[in-house]
């Protein structure tokens, strides 16, 4: 390919939603800003691209390859290992390659619980031969192998050395047009750097009216429907604002919806669940051992609910696994 | 030394003001106590932050203690065991759910002046965590991927 002086981009989906892509189209009419300054070279979600493609590249040959996706599978794993050799500089582009993000959930599980749930418990399922997928299977015309599914989720760097992080689900499109303005501009920050997103908290960014809080019971979002005025925490809905780095806008709690900690854990917080367990448990209105007991009892699903988007790249990864 | 050779390793949050207290008192004491537990010193129970605990499991600890003042009133800062008892009883769920043994994570009370009390728990919580065997955390990460 000619050197048009162009900025020579790659953009890939590994384990993810589609939704990271979709940001990046909501940078609606800048798109063509982009185009003017970026030739695309890799973007299977929306142009005709193969690996091959992407293999006959020059080592450092893409300038900037945004990494959407958590890894979860030997494609996953290549992909992110091919990428970084043929990008000087990769990002790890969105909650999914950041943290782990939902698909990082199916660490409170391991792949044969997942198959089989999938595969023959789901009542949709019509699987009366019991089969679960192969790996290698032998057709007429051939072997054929499919991806293998990892047992743990991973995130990006934890599989390949990574520049650059843009956190969020998905990241919010004007933070994607600054971090592509500042890759244009050649303004790179630090390498490790997290960028696209701000150094407070989600309630910094937050409109609603904050009291001192006192919670005697939890609710969930459809348990209650909140004083649009009031912190959304102080009513006793879970909210990881406070465990949350900003940047999004608080878009969330401004619809009545509290956070759920999408952008990772704030600076200087090296576990979000455990960051926001301890937010939550705080301020439990309850003088005694028994009655903290029973409001904190009350919350269904710790692991879930404090660790929603970044279970991979919590302190412990994943629950323990089955002996044997 | 037990038969399978395996000696837990434990970690120990405790407070200042009492538990460390009691622990120190203890060891002057000469109250004989299994050398399991590591003992790292914090100004009050309610320090503890719940990703030291998750920290001491995920880099090899096989328990942890978190100890403190007696409630209501022994805290030294007026209500940060409050916090303490608040927060370890959502921490116990998590811990749950993680697939991390209840038996591996003790929380409590032990005042400056129940040495017996702490060389007894130590004692105790030693064998139970050595019933378990190893966590190793790590290890089970590593474990079934091909």
């Amino acid at each position: 390919m000619p050197d048009n002086g162009k900025l020579k981009l790659g953009l890939y989906w590994a384990a993810s939603c589609g939704g990271c892509d979709i940001a990046i189209v909501e940078l609606r009419e800048k798109i063509l800003d982009l185009d003017a300054a970026a030739d695309i070279l890799f973007w299977p979600v929306a142009m005709d691209f193969k690996y091959k493609d992407v293999e006959a590249m020059a080592d450092g040959h893409l300038d900037v390859c945004l990494f959407n996706g958590a890894i979860r599978n030997t494609e996953n794993e290549h992909l992110a290992h091919l990428l970084r050799r043929k990008a000087k500089v990769l990002v790890a582009f969105g909650s999914c390659a950041h943290e782990g993000c939902i698909p990082g959930l199916a660490n409170l599980y391991d792949r044969g619980s997942i198959l089989e749930r999938v595969f023959l418990e789901t009542p949709s399922t019509d699987n009366p031969d019991q089969i679960l997928p192969q790996t290698l299977n032998a057709l007429p015309e051939g072997e054929v192998s499919v991806p293998t599914l990892f047992n743990t989720v991973k995130t990006l760097d934890q599989v390949t050395d990574v520049d650059y992080y843009v956190p969020g689900c998905p990241p919010q499109a004007p933070q994607i047009w600054a971090v592509v303005e500042a890759i244009l501009g050649g303004q790179l920050p630090p390498k490790g750097s997290i960028v696209g997103a701000n150094q407070k908290t989600v309630c910094d960014e937050c409109k609603h009216n904050r009291e001192e809080k006192r919670i005697a019971k939890f609710y969930r979002p459809h348990e209650i429907i909140p004083d649009s005025n009031r912190c959304l925490f102080d009513q006793g809905i879970i909210c990881a604002g406070p465990a949350t780095r900003g940047g999004c806008g608080a878009l969330c709690p401004s619809v009545d919806m509290p956070c759920r900690g999408c952008y990772g854990p704030p600076p200087g917080v090296i576990d979000q669940g455990a960051a926001l367990l301890s937010a939550v448990a705080s301020v439990v209105d309850a003088d005694t051992e028994e009655e903290a007991a029973r409001i904190v009892g009350e919350i269904v699903d710790p692991v879930g609910t404090f660790y929603r988007f970044g279970l991979p790249a919590s302190l412990l990864h994943r629950v323990k696994q089955p002996e044997g | 030394m037990s038969d399978n050779g395996f000696e837990p390793r434990i970690v120990g949050f405790l407070c200042n003001w009492c538990t460390y207290t009691a622990a120190d008192s203890a060891g002057v004491g000469r109250m004989e106590q299994p050398a399991n537990v590591d003992v790292i010193r914090v100004m009050c129970s309610g320090r503890v932050d719940p990703a030291f605990v998750l920290k001491a499991f995920a880099q090899g600890a096989d328990g942890v203690i978190v100890s403190g003042c007696h409630p209501p009133g022994d805290c030294h800062y007026t209500n940060g065991n409050y916090k303490t008892f608040r927060r370890m009883p959502l921490l116990e769920a998590l811990l749950d759910q993680y697939g991390i043994e209840k038996e591996r994570f003790h929380w409590g009370w032990i005042s400056g002046a129940e040495a017996v009390k702490w060389a007894q728990l130590v004692q105790n919580f030693t064998e139970q965590v050595r019933a378990l065997g190893p966590l190793d955390w790590k290890r089970q990460l590593a474990s079934k991927e091909e």
